[in-house]
């Protein structure tokens, strides 16, 4: 029988592999940021232990940072100090960092891949669950805690059990308008926050073969958001055209090995997965969460669902929960709902294509009486980009707060947080209760619902902006 | 790591599910740099209210946390068990885990026992008749217990081999790893050159 993708990925990277043991599993890139690392560069100091590998690690500043008067020094003292432990550590150490102020700095899984870092087959780990990010290059990618962190730090290799596989296939093409992220939160709220746990998922299909990398990487991103291990989608000409000349991908002869290897990384034909689901993406439109998991969610044109028609006890507790949490009455339709802050940006909807995106809907409009946008690049490279095509300046006309490079409102670890009450419409991951700000109200959208509800106040789709624009025209 | 063999402590009921590592940790708590000193952050945003289960005198003393499925769903930080372990939690019993919650907890000597959702409910159950009543966590056996008598709850427990005898020897993963550190050179030695290096 063949292998999967994901198993073929697997097996070039066992180390050892014991009866009644987990596998031991060399990790080809492991990224580092200043919140999950601290303990574990201690611990390697308390054992006397060294980084094995400093040539496969990287570290970057990302979680805590300002998006404001990042030249100056961190005003939050707690912060600062985490920040300062990460550099004081990356220079004992011998480990390379992009810090703040640096050109390559930027959220972790938005500075591997524009550097070349991210390449398919690999291996790589961080502590942070959206590592699974990366996935969308054909690579195994996934988060672990601080004690693993430690682990990779001091052996480059991790102890894994062999999870399941997971097929899910999309077929059919995206209705325009409609996105990648749109995607997976249709498919979250299909399978549930957990029907993805114990399982590496490869994503397939049509519509999977028609998104460029940033749309793949939205996918994959939110893996974890279903609770699977890993996500990923194998590698082609696309994957090839997006590495091909980045700063760290392989040049001459060696992209050459490398591509032909990497055309190796496809589920043979009379492999089987543990596990299928197919989707249809022809019949997806802009979907909306309205509750506080990313597996609670509706078409926008949808309504707020109404706990009593749950059919588990389970679920409808958990809808009244949340919709108390949110604020919100059974029934209302979703574009009705108010919001106060749109948030661009993450390693979800945080790369340059999301930018692009964003600012072609919102260019000539302005954002709403009462409502804020903020647009915060997904790295520096990023924001320098999006300034080279004058996207800032669209941003910035439209009423628009153009920040600096971190994960910022997505984690509200920084000072980019919601207050108590506040509604966000959000291009994140996480519509968490407090994710944002403590008492903040999250709902996860794509980037086109997020410039829409941006100009009009109320949760929108692009559609929404032309039909208005439309009837004011006549009305003229 | 200290060995981990049985725990008996007072039992509390978390009657929610999905209880994500950010409602465990919110991330403003998360800017330690050290690994101790994040039981204030533990469940943060719902320790104000006063009638939030931990707050509650009967169980002061918990140490047993019986919750809801999916516990520990969401984001990477090990933090959420730390928060857990500096706030006297042992174990956790649940009938569904996040995957990288469950590791983290291996990992770093907080037993997450998987259990039937009956179970739990028994248990939820037994702790409304009793409350502040205790529960025994025996990972040798891999048992829960409560109760005493006709009403008696006995159950077993999930959870791999490989942690289980982690956790019962007290052992340290990295120092397992580097006495095979013959075949990580080994393998090291045959890694294409065309991989990539951050250095």
């Amino acid at each position: 029988m063949g292998k999967t993708l994901s198993e073929k990925v697997w097996d070039e990277h066992v180390v050892r592999s014991a009866e009644g043991e987990p596998d031991l599993l060399f990790i080809d890139l492991h990224l580092i940021h200043e919140v999950t690392s601290p303990q574990a560069f201690d611990g390697l100091r308390l054992a006397g232990r060294k980084v094995r590998r400093p040539d496969l690690t990287l570290a970057t500043e990302d979680h805590n940072v300002p998006t404001i008067d990042w030249d100056k020094p961190i005003a939050d003292p707690v912060s600062k100090t985490q920040v300062d432990t990460l550099r004081k550590n990356a220079e004992e150490f011998g480990v390379r960092l992009h810090p703040l102020g640096d050109i390559e700095q930027g959220i972790v899984h938005v500075v591997g891949p524009q550097l070349g870092l991210t390449q398919p087959g690999m291996t790589i780990v961080c502590g942070d669950s959206h590592t699974s990010t990366h996935g969308a290059f054909g690579a195994i990618a996934f988060g672990i805690g601080t004690s693993e962190v430690e682990h990779v730090l001091a052996t480059q290799t991790l102890m894994q059990a062999k999870p399941k596989t997971m097929a899910v296939t999309i077929n059919g093409s995206l209705p325009e308008g409609v996105t990648a992220k749109d995607m997976v939160l249709t498919l979250i709220t299909h399978t549930g926050t957990g029907g993805g746990q114990g399982y590496i998922v490869e994503y397939r299909g049509q519509a999977i073969e028609e998104l460029s990398m940033e749309g793949r990487m939205t996918v994959c991103n939110m893996s974890i958001e279903w609770g699977a291990k890993a996500g990923l989608i194998a590698p082609d000409q696309t994957t090839f055209d997006y590495i091909e000349g980045k700063p760290e991908a392989p040049k001459g002869a060696d992209w050459d090995a490398a591509v032909a290897h990497w055309k190796t990384l496809v589920t043979d034909d009379d492999a089987e997965f543990d596990k299928e689901i197919v989707l249809d993406a022809s019949e997806m439109t802009p979907f909306v969460t309205w509750g506080t998991n990313p597996g609670q969610g509706v078409p926008l044109g949808g309504n707020v669902p109404i706990p009593a028609e749950f059919e588990e006890e389970q679920d409808r507790v958990a809808a009244e929960n949340a919709l108390k949490y949110m604020g919100l009455e059974a029934g209302t339709p979703m574009r009705e709902v108010h919001v106060d802050t749109v948030f661009v940006g993450s390693c979800t909807n945080g790369r340059i294509e999301d930018l692009r995106l964003a600012a072609e809907i919102i260019k000539g409009h302005k954002v709403a009486d009462g409502t804020r946008l903020l647009v915060v690049p997904g790295s520096v490279r990023v924001r320098l980009q999006a300034q080279e095509e004058g996207l800032d300046k669209v941003f910035i006309e439209a009423g628009a707060e153009w920040r600096g490079a971190g994960c910022s409102m997505c984690l509200g670890m920084n000072p980019d947080q919601l207050t108590p009450g506040e509604r966000s419409a959000s291009t994140s991951n996480r519509n968490f209760e407090g994710r944002q700000g403590k008492g903040g109200r999250t709902h996860l959208v794509s980037i086109p619902v997020a410039a829409a509800t941006a100009v009009r106040g109320t949760l929108s789709s692009p559609a929404d902006l032309v039909s208005a624009s439309a009837t004011a025209g006549k009305d003229a | 790591m200290d060995k981990f063999t049985t725990h008996t402590g007072v039992a509390v009921p978390l009657k929610r599910s999905n209880v994500d590592t950010d409602q465990i940790i919110p991330a403003v708590y998360l800017k330690r740099v050290t690994r101790t000193g994040f039981e204030d952050g533990l469940f943060a945003a719902w320790r104000n209210d006063p009638d939030f289960v931990l707050n509650k005198p009967e169980y002061a003393e918990a140490s047993v946390l019986v919750a809801g499925p999916d516990f520990g769903t969401g984001s990477s930080r090990e933090h959420a068990v730390w928060a857990l372990q500096n706030y006297g939690f042992r174990a956790v019993i649940s009938s569904r885990f996040a995957d990288i919650f469950r590791g983290n907890s291996g990992k770093a000597g907080l037993l997450a026992a998987q259990v039937d959702e009956k179970v739990v409910q028994k248990i939820w159950d037994h702790l409304a008749e009793h409350p502040g009543a205790t529960v025994t966590v025996d990972l040798e056996s891999r048992t829960v217990r409560a109760g005493e008598g006709p009403d008696a709850i006995e159950d077993s427990f999930d959870i791999d081999d490989y942690t289980r005898y982690r956790l019962l020897n007290g052992l340290d993963d990295i120092g397992i790893t580097l006495s095979n550190e013959v075949d990580i050179a080994a393998y090291e030695s045959n890694r294409p050159a065309w991989k990539p290096a951050t250095l």
